[in-house]
């Protein structure tokens, strides 16, 4: 198994530093959790919420507990980057809550840990579909912006792969390919999350993107970004330029006011290395495509001061097939040497406690309808049908 | 000239019966001039063919004859050589590729395989032997009429009791309990001639009325003539052997089979509720939820969902008939694990019963099994 030689390959340094890392070989088994309901905080009404809605102190306590989100972060850090079912759950029920759980307490353990003098520590979050991995993604995400993080998102990288509608040849290289609309709409999210930012960081060299507009040195990023708004056709090298901007600056403690720390986030990020589906107008496939160029660099760790998490996604995917969920199926050769070394996290399906609190949660949410469901008969069901898988078991009590 | 030989082929027919088969061969002899086609006329008009008693007799002969002969070939004991060993021997003899049953070749006893037919039943003179004859069903009136002797009789065996004072109405009554009234097509089997429902359901009356007398018990023997034992279904599914691992735990193996899909599985009762199918996990294998639910109903009407471990293999037609094949399969190996009481129910529930619909073959001269070629009307 990969995992095996990972595990041997694995920098000193982090081996030092992460004693225990919890490399399960398949991402079915049920880890069974210590039960530890009630902590004084939490709610004497609800067994399955907390109310600890920081995730700096969400600890193995509160696992398998829901703890909402508060609107106004997920209007900022998540307008797009939540799933979209997830989305949708969140305008019925008026409130977004999530659930805590293992796999993204042990992300933002190591986070917590980890040093940020040094280059960043790359996590990859894997297992079988539909098990919680963008979830914990965005929890561990909630983690960093709450700690005033800069958070560099990608939902879906395998959006930039695939039903592109348009594909422009780069105006810098030539044989490089442009996606205006998706770069535009990045740089738009990239804004809204990252307002305070903004006006702090300074471009530290000349961009030039046509023959009459270029950007100086020291223009504050803010300009960069809004040049890439406004001017559709370099949208996807401005994103180039910004992405190495942070690089260039993260981490840097003697910059002043502009100390901060960088979190790259991709989820998808098996796109990177896969083939891609789009085709240029003569029916041929493109060699290079700027924006996942630029991601791929984003992903070495040649700079510091920051972390980079990402998750695997088979769903998006273009032909992989469905039973590959392990890092080196989905990720591939190629990718599987860029990303090397890094931190795996699995990710399974609810075990016993978990599965408890979700479907106490839905009952409280009034979501189950089905007067059978509420019986042990209609959970046992449920608990055969969904075989304790996260969306499998939201697709189902959907229509309950 | 014709004419009148026919009519006269026709009157020698109607006197002698079944005799017109010999007869015609040497009528045809003498008048060489009668055409072919009243022959076959005459044929289909003569009703199916009739056997003679000699005939028959001969035909029984010849098998036994035959049966020794069979056994002595075959190496076996000619005494006792029975019906099952001849089936065997003719299978083994002539083996045959045809896939009806009933097309074989097969050596059986001439009783079987003639129909039972009414013996001549006027005599030389044309005078009919029975009373009843000129009603057109004489067995079946005959048989009300001694339903009914049976009556009287045992009324006159009431009025003697009760003459003597030892008159009781509980006395022994027949055991009716699993068993039920010969079917009409039995009773006409057994009379040799067609009876239609009214009269069927009119001996049926008379029987109930002869049941419903205190000493009916007297013609027990007659009336359970009448009544056929109904067998216990559930008794006739045999129930896989139980088997145990070395650590204990206890396993059982099936097979289920549903439209061309076989399944087989090992049905384990660790405790843990996880079924792999294929080496894949349910989840995964099956994405519908509709096959899911074909999988979980047995487990979950006998109650046991959480408690085996479940390790299936299943190939062969779509995603649908292996889901029924491998419910079939957990069904029948759940009934090692399961009381009597509980087998009956599943039977009930068909969870046992195998799914006999297979695919209808396309026809010729349509498009499909059902579907016609676009209709025309000109």
């Amino acid at each position: 198994m990969n995992l095996h030689k990972l595990t041997s390959r694995l920098c000193p340094k982090a081996t030092q530093k992460f004693r225990h890392l919890h490399i399960q070989s398949s991402g079915q088994q049920l880890e069974a959790v210590a039960v530890e309901t009630a902590s004084a905080e939490a709610n004497p009404l609800s067994v399955f919420r907390t109310s600890e809605r920081d995730p700096t102190y969400h600890s193995e306590g509160h696992s398998g507990q829901y703890y909402t989100l508060p609107p106004t972060h997920i209007q900022k850090l998540f307008p797009y980057g939540l799933p979209p079912r997830f989305q949708l759950q969140i305008k019925t029920f008026n409130e977004g809550c999530v659930m805590v759980r293992p796999p993204a307490l042990e992300l933002i353990s190591y986070l917590k840990r980890a040093d940020y003098s040094k280059p960043p520590l790359r996590y990859v979050l894997y297992g079988d579909i539909g098990t919680g991995k963008t979830m914990s993604l965005c929890h561990a995400l909630h983690y960093c912006y709450s700690q005033g993080w800069l958070i560099v998102h990608v939902p879906d990288a395998h959006l930039w792969v695939k039903n592109c509608k348009e594909l422009l040849p780069s105006s810098s290289r030539p044989s490089r390919f442009d996606q205006p609309i998706q770069a535009s709409q990045w740089l738009k999210n990239f804004k809204i999350t990252n307002e305070r930012f903004l006006s702090k960081l300074k471009t530290t060299q000349r961009y030039v993107w046509t023959k009459r507009e270029s950007t100086e040195k020291g223009q504050p990023l803010g300009e960069l970004i809004d040049q890439g708004v406004n001017r559709m056709k370099s949208s996807s090298d401005v994103v180039g330029a910004v992405l190495r901007e942070l690089r260039l600056q993260a981490g840097g403690a003697t910059e002043g006011e502009g100390a901060f720390k960088l979190a790259v986030a991709v989820d998808g990020v098996n796109a990177l290395w896969g083939k891609t589906s789009l085709k240029k107008e003569d029916r041929t496939m493109p060699e290079e495509l700027t924006l996942i160029h630029n991601l791929r660099k984003m992903m070495k760790n040649n700079w510091s001061g920051g972390a980079i998490l990402t998750a695997l996604s088979q769903t998006g995917s273009v032909f992989k097939p469905r039973s590959a969920y392990l890092p080196s199926e989905l990720l591939g050769e190629e990718g599987f040497d860029n990303m090397e070394p890094f931190v795996p996290v699995s990710v399974s399906n609810y075990n016993e406690k978990e599965f408890e609190s979700c479907y106490l949660y839905y009952l409280d949410r009034n979501w189950l309808q089905h007067p059978h469901s509420r019986s042990e008969e209609g959970k046992k069901e449920l608990i055969f049908l969904s075989n304790k898988n996260p969306s499998i078991l939201e697709r189902l009590c959907a229509f309950l | 000239m014709a004419a009148s030989g026919c009519r006269g082929v026709r009157s020698i027919l109607w006197k002698y019966g079944s005799y017109g088969k010999n007869l015609f061969v040497s009528r045809s002899k003498m008048v060489p001039q009668v055409k072919c086609f009243l022959i076959f006329k005459n044929l289909a008009a003569a009703g199916p063919q009739k056997f003679t008693q000699e005939f028959i007799d001969k035909q029984v002969e010849e098998f036994e004859v035959g049966k020794r002969h069979l056994a002595n070939m075959m190496g076996e004991d000619p005494e006792t050589f029975t019906q099952e060993d001849i089936d065997r021997s003719i299978a083994y003899l002539f083996p045959s590729g045809l896939f009806e049953k009933r097309a074989r070749p097969v050596m059986k006893h001439p009783e079987e395989i003639f129909p039972k037919q009414t013996a001549i039943q006027w005599d030389a003179e044309g005078r009919p032997f029975h009373f009843l004859f000129y009603t057109g069903k004489q067995s079946y009136y005959s048989l009300l009429h001694d339903v009914y002797e049976k009556i009287l009789a045992i009324e006159r065996h009431q009025d003697k009791m009760r003459n003597k004072g030892l008159f009781t109405s509980d006395t022994k009554q027949i055991l009716l309990t699993g068993s039920r009234w010969l079917l009409k097509e039995e009773i006409e089997e057994n009379l040799v001639e067609n009876i239609s429902v009214q009269d069927y359901m009119r001996l049926i009356q008379l029987m109930e009325l002869l049941l419903s007398m205190p000493y009916c018990s007297l013609e027990e023997e007659f009336i359970l003539k009448f009544r056929k034992q109904l067998e216990v279904q559930s008794s006739k599914y045999e129930i896989p052997a139980l088997q145990y691992d070395p650590q204990g735990v206890a396993f059982s193996f099936a097979d289920g089979r549903r439209k061309s899909a076989k399944a087989s599985i090992t049905l384990r009762d660790s405790g843990s509720g996880n079924i792999t199918i294929n080496g894949r996990n349910y989840l995964y294998y099956f994405p519908v939820l509709q096959n899911r639910e074909q999988l979980m109903f047995p487990l979950l009407f006998v109650g046991m969902s959480g408690r085996f471990d479940i390790e299936g293999s299943v190939e062969g037609s779509g995603h649908s008939a292996q889901a029924g094949a491998l419910r079939l399969a957990i069904s029948r190996a759940l009934l090692s694990f399961v009381s009597e009481g509980e087998v009956e129910k599943m039977r009930q529930a068909g969870l046992l019963t195998a799914d006999p619909r297979i695919r209808e073959r396309k026809k010729p001269g349509q498009e499909g099994a059902r579907k016609k070629f676009t209709w025309k009307k000109r």
